[in-house]
């Protein structure tokens, strides 16, 4: 079921002069090739959030299996096969199994969603995103009651990825979710951007985008979805606990131990490019803060 | 390495300054022209920070390499030094100025923040370097000029702890700079043991 969310954004979040993408959720019944043309083409709109550039999005990336520099992944990415390609789906579910890309874009409704993507380095981007709801998928698996947490992986081939030469993480990227966030309207399993399919460097051809956690969180390529009952392996957070929670909500009052995460910069500004507040939940707060009532989102960072 | 040190027997240090300065500049440009990327604050800032560490490890080179290689940079060694300071300047400038820009948020980072405390202090501690590197002061200092200049190696120590510190999950690079700097001090290792003996290539530094 698609479009249980809308988008909500303000004046405030935008740049008068700029044209903007139509704030107004754009439905598609149609995947993959079909998508571009379903969508129809952007429009301006009073409000809504201008989205960065097609190459800031694509140029600007991290993703570690290709290199610990932002411009590797965009390097050396295309290296890296995406066809063909299955999500194993495991664990708690009624039906698991490995299910083609094909077999799941077939069953899902894509949609856009302009969502603000906030990195842990305290950088930002908006990005216009095409996909479905994470639940969708989850339901297509069917999951079962006992189910708490959703694990991910990312594609670990080193064939295909210089950047896993070195340990920089315990390959295979794993990340995780409690299972009220991933069922949660705003949580979805993108396929593209700027109506055109995902490139390799920003996580082709199915990724994570949760909108109101830090960028690591939404998992890039992945292979294997596994429904548990307890909290599932993350990278960063096995790297450094210390450093990265679990949750990893972005918030403004919680500074990474390294550096504040208070203001962030919005990709694209130049060199002079002024800092702006970072806001609860990256913006989401409405949304999303009754998963975490009664929470200490100081020690469940 | 007689035809090297000949060659650069006949080198000017006005080249080396203006060689080893240009950089500063040409990056920015890039910076202002989108050469450095869609996010050229981090990119300049880290451009600069690694160009000072390099001239550091350059400058620990110099007694090294003329024991070691017989190659004699030692006319150069002021210049390289004075250049990585003016490269820490230019970075720690693009992170106040540029990166940062508020003054709160600057001071609760150069106190709460490990691997910014720790590159403050490398930049204070070359601050009397910088200031001492010429010839009256060489003079005037006599021996306590040797010693001071014993600051170098500890501000080598921050800037490379600086760089491993700010590193996100295991990063090789880093290391690498780190290494190089403890070899480098390792081998003054022998010389700094020896109480009142100086070792005689570190009292050579006029150019």
């Amino acid at each position: 079921m698609a479009c249980r969310w809308t988008n909500d954004l303000t004046l405030a979040d935008s740049t008068p002069e700029a044209a903007f993408w139509n704030r107004r959720q754009i439905m598609a019944g149609l995947a993959g090739a079909g998508l571009a043309a379903a969508l129809g083409s952007p429009a301006r709109a009073e409000e809504g959030l201008e989205p960065n550039s097609w190459e800031e999005v694509t140029s600007y990336c991290n993703f570690y299996e290709f290199g610990t520099g932002k411009g590797d992944p965009s390097k050396y990415a295309d290296r890296m096969t995406t066809k063909p390609w299955s999500v194993k789906i495991d664990g708690l579910v009624d039906r698991p199994g490995d299910y083609s890309i094909e077999q799941i874009l077939g069953a899902m409704t894509l949609e856009e969603r302009i969502y603000r993507f906030r990195c842990v380095e305290a950088w930002s981007m908006v990005v216009p995103w095409q996909g479905f709801e994470l639940a969708d998928l989850l339901n297509m698996a069917g999951v079962q009651d006992g189910a708490k947490y959703v694990g991910f992986e990312t594609l670990y081939r080193p064939s295909e990825m210089p950047g896993t030469a070195y340990k920089v993480l315990d390959w295979p990227y794993r990340e995780g979710l409690r299972l009220d966030e991933a069922m949660h309207p705003l949580t979805i399993m993108a396929t593209g951007i700027f109506r055109k399919p995902l490139p390799n460097q920003n996580g082709a051809p199915l990724r994570l985008v949760v909108p109101w956690k830090y960028g690591f969180k939404s998992i890039k390529s992945v292979v294997r979805i596994t429904l548990t009952d307890q909290e599932p392996p993350a990278s960063w957070n096995m790297a450094n606990p210390r450093e990265y929670g679990f949750y990893s909500n972005v918030n403004p009052n919680v500074s990474h131990p390294r550096w504040s995460q208070a203001s962030e910069r919005r990709i694209g500004g130049g060199l002079f490019a002024r800092r702006q507040p970072t806001l609860m939940f990256n913006g989401y707060e409405d949304e999303v803060a009754v998963l975490y009532k009664g929470m200490d989102l100081g020690e469940n960072f | 390495m007689d035809v090297a040190n000949r060659l650069l027997r006949r080198l000017p240090v006005w080249a080396v300054y203006l060689l080893g300065a240009l950089p500063a500049p040409w990056f920015f440009c890039q910076g202002l022209t989108g050469g450095l990327g869609v996010e050229p604050i981090k990119a300049l800032e880290h451009e600069y920070g690694e160009l000072a560490l390099q001239l550091m490890i350059l400058t620990l080179a110099v007694s090294p390499l003329r024991r070691l290689l017989g190659l004699n940079l030692m006319k150069f060694r002021r210049a390289i030094g004075l250049l990585c300071f003016f490269y820490v300047f230019c970075h720690l400038l693009v992170w106040l100025v540029l990166d940062v820009q508020v003054l709160g948020q600057i001071i609760t980072d150069i106190a709460k923040r490990p691997y910014i405390t720790i590159g403050m202090a490398a930049f204070v501690l070359m601050l009397p370097l910088a200031l001492s590197s010429n010839n009256l002061s060489v003079r005037a200092l006599g021996r306590t000029w040797t010693r001071l200049h014993r600051l170098t190696y500890a501000a080598a120590l921050l800037g490379a702890a600086h760089f491993v510190m700010l590193a996100k999950g295991f990063q090789i690079e880093p290391l690498i700079y780190l290494g190089l700097v403890l070899l480098l001090l390792a081998f003054r290792w022998p010389a700094l043991r020896r109480p009142g003996q100086l070792p005689s290539t570190e009292t050579a530094s006029r150019s």
